[in-house]
């Protein structure tokens, strides 16, 4: 079970998104696409079409930048960053 | 008695004015929509909905949506994208138009969302494919950000299926079957640079429609009006301090009464001399008079975005425009005197005006 950190800047936009979710998932991406099951419209808000990350979306595994295809352990840790804009 | 709201997008959220039909005190509601950069923001006079359209750095592009005048709000963008094949890409929601539950959304690259859920899904109208122009917009060397977007729609007052877009540095577009065919409208349009079509590319900033023939327009290189629907245009620009701008006002009872801020143009920018003023003429176009009572004189380097100004439809309109350093200039009575209703939001992307019961 991964434990997903989420920036506080996504949590507002879904009703009852925690900044804490423990996901079941493979990889990154897997547990995007998770997190989009539980709140429609999360997916939108990390990735563009392609998929991809959003340029200023970064993600690290185990303190590890990471992409949609890093794989996830049985207990790892994911920080999705809002990262560099903003100012 | 009916509330008059002042839609204000900004570059940190949307915020409302809100006031009587006196239009003299003003009350600010917000930030709304979590902070996002707002560039649009519109009121649907039926079903009563306020639209955002909004564009975060880091979590993308996506509508707003606000049922109770703005207290509350949720978000969208479901179908907001183009395939995931294309190298198209929308870099963000730029222009709004809203009326019966139908939701308009201009973006960057070109083209044109809709939504018919009051902005529940919204799915791909157009991109203008094959109109003169789409060649460069449709090359993968200018996709977004920074090039060539839906800057503004405008609908029509009757017809459901007929509006207006500009594609920015393209020129204006006319639908009249819902957006399936296009016409270029820019007939008579300067331009000061090399073209490569004779229809298009033009630099149209600002289209405002008077009433069923006529419509003025603030072009990169002057003011221009029609009276033909936007088919030809004659400039209207002597008289003015500059033929640069960004913002304009049609009356809404008066088609020979329009207003425009002229701006330096290049770098700047901002209003000549650093005196704030609106220009009005009440004879089409072949003489100006400045608006100045109420406005700063003295070192008021205040630039309006395109958007940024409106007029209400009382009686007595009243006139409003938002600067790029957050000041709000409000008007009851047709822009003869001025006051700053707002002093100190973030940069003002657009104004609209709402009159609810």
């Amino acid at each position: 079970m991964a434990d997903v950190h989420l920036p506080g800047t996504l949590t507002p936009l879904f009703a009852g998104l925690p900044r804490r979710v423990d996901v079941e998932a493979d990889t990154v991406g897997a547990a995007i696409a998770e997190l989009e099951q539980r709140w429609p419209g999360l997916r939108d808000r990390l990735c563009d079409p392609g998929p991809h990350l959003r340029s200023h979306i970064h993600v690290y595994v185990d303190r590890e930048r990471a992409g949609l295809d890093t794989e996830l352990g049985p207990a790892s840790r994911v920080d999705v960053v809002a990262a560099i804009s903003g100012g | 008695m009916p509330k008059t709201l002042l839609l204000v997008g900004t570059r940190k959220g949307a915020f409302v004015l809100e006031s009587d039909a006196d239009r003299k005190k003003w009350n600010l509601r917000g930030p709304y929509c979590e902070g996002w950069p707002v560039y649009h923001a519109v009121h649907d006079p039926v079903t009563g909905n306020i639209y955002a359209a909004a564009a975060s750095e880091w979590h993308g592009s996506a509508i707003w949506r606000s049922k109770d005048l703005g207290e509350t709000w949720t978000l969208s963008s479901e179908g907001i994208g183009y395939d995931d094949s294309s190298e198209r890409k929308v870099s963000k929601v730029s222009s709004l138009a809203a009326r019966n539950g139908r939701v308009l959304v201009g973006v960057e690259a070109p083209g044109i969302f809709e939504s018919r859920d009051e902005g529940e899904t919204f799915s791909l109208l157009s991109t203008l494919a094959g109109q003169p122009g789409s060649e460069a917009w449709d090359d993968p060397a200018n996709q977004p950000p920074g090039h060539l977007g839906i800057s503004a729609l405008m609908l029509d007052k009757d017809d459901d299926s007929r509006f207006w877009a500009i594609v920015q540095g393209v020129g204006a577009f006319e639908t009249t079957d819902g957006g399936t065919s296009w016409t270029p409208r820019n007939r008579g349009l300067r331009a000061d640079w090399p073209r490569p079509h004779e229809e298009v590319g033009f630099c149209v900033h600002r289209l405002v429609r008077a009433d069923d023939t006529r419509m003025y327009q603030q072009n990169h290189v002057g003011m221009h009006r029609s009276d033909d629907l936007g088919h030809t245009w004659t400039e209207i620009t002597e008289g003015l301090p500059t033929e640069f701008g960004f913002a304009a006002a049609a009356h809404p009872h008066d088609r020979d009464t329009f207003y425009v801020v002229p701006l330096d143009p290049g770098h700047g920018r901002t209003m000549p001399e650093g005196k704030a003023t609106v220009w009005q003429t009440r004879d089409a176009g072949s003489t100006w008079r400045p608006l100045r009572k109420g406005l700063p004189q003295e070192d008021a380097y205040l630039g309006v975005l395109r958007s940024a100004m409106t007029i209400d439809t009382y009686d007595t309109p009243g006139v409003y425009f938002g600067t790029s350093t957050g000041q709000v200039f409000a008007s009851n009575d047709e822009g003869e005197s001025w006051s700053e209703v707002a002093s100190y939001l973030p940069a003002i992307s657009s104004v609209e005006v709402a009159i609810v019961d």
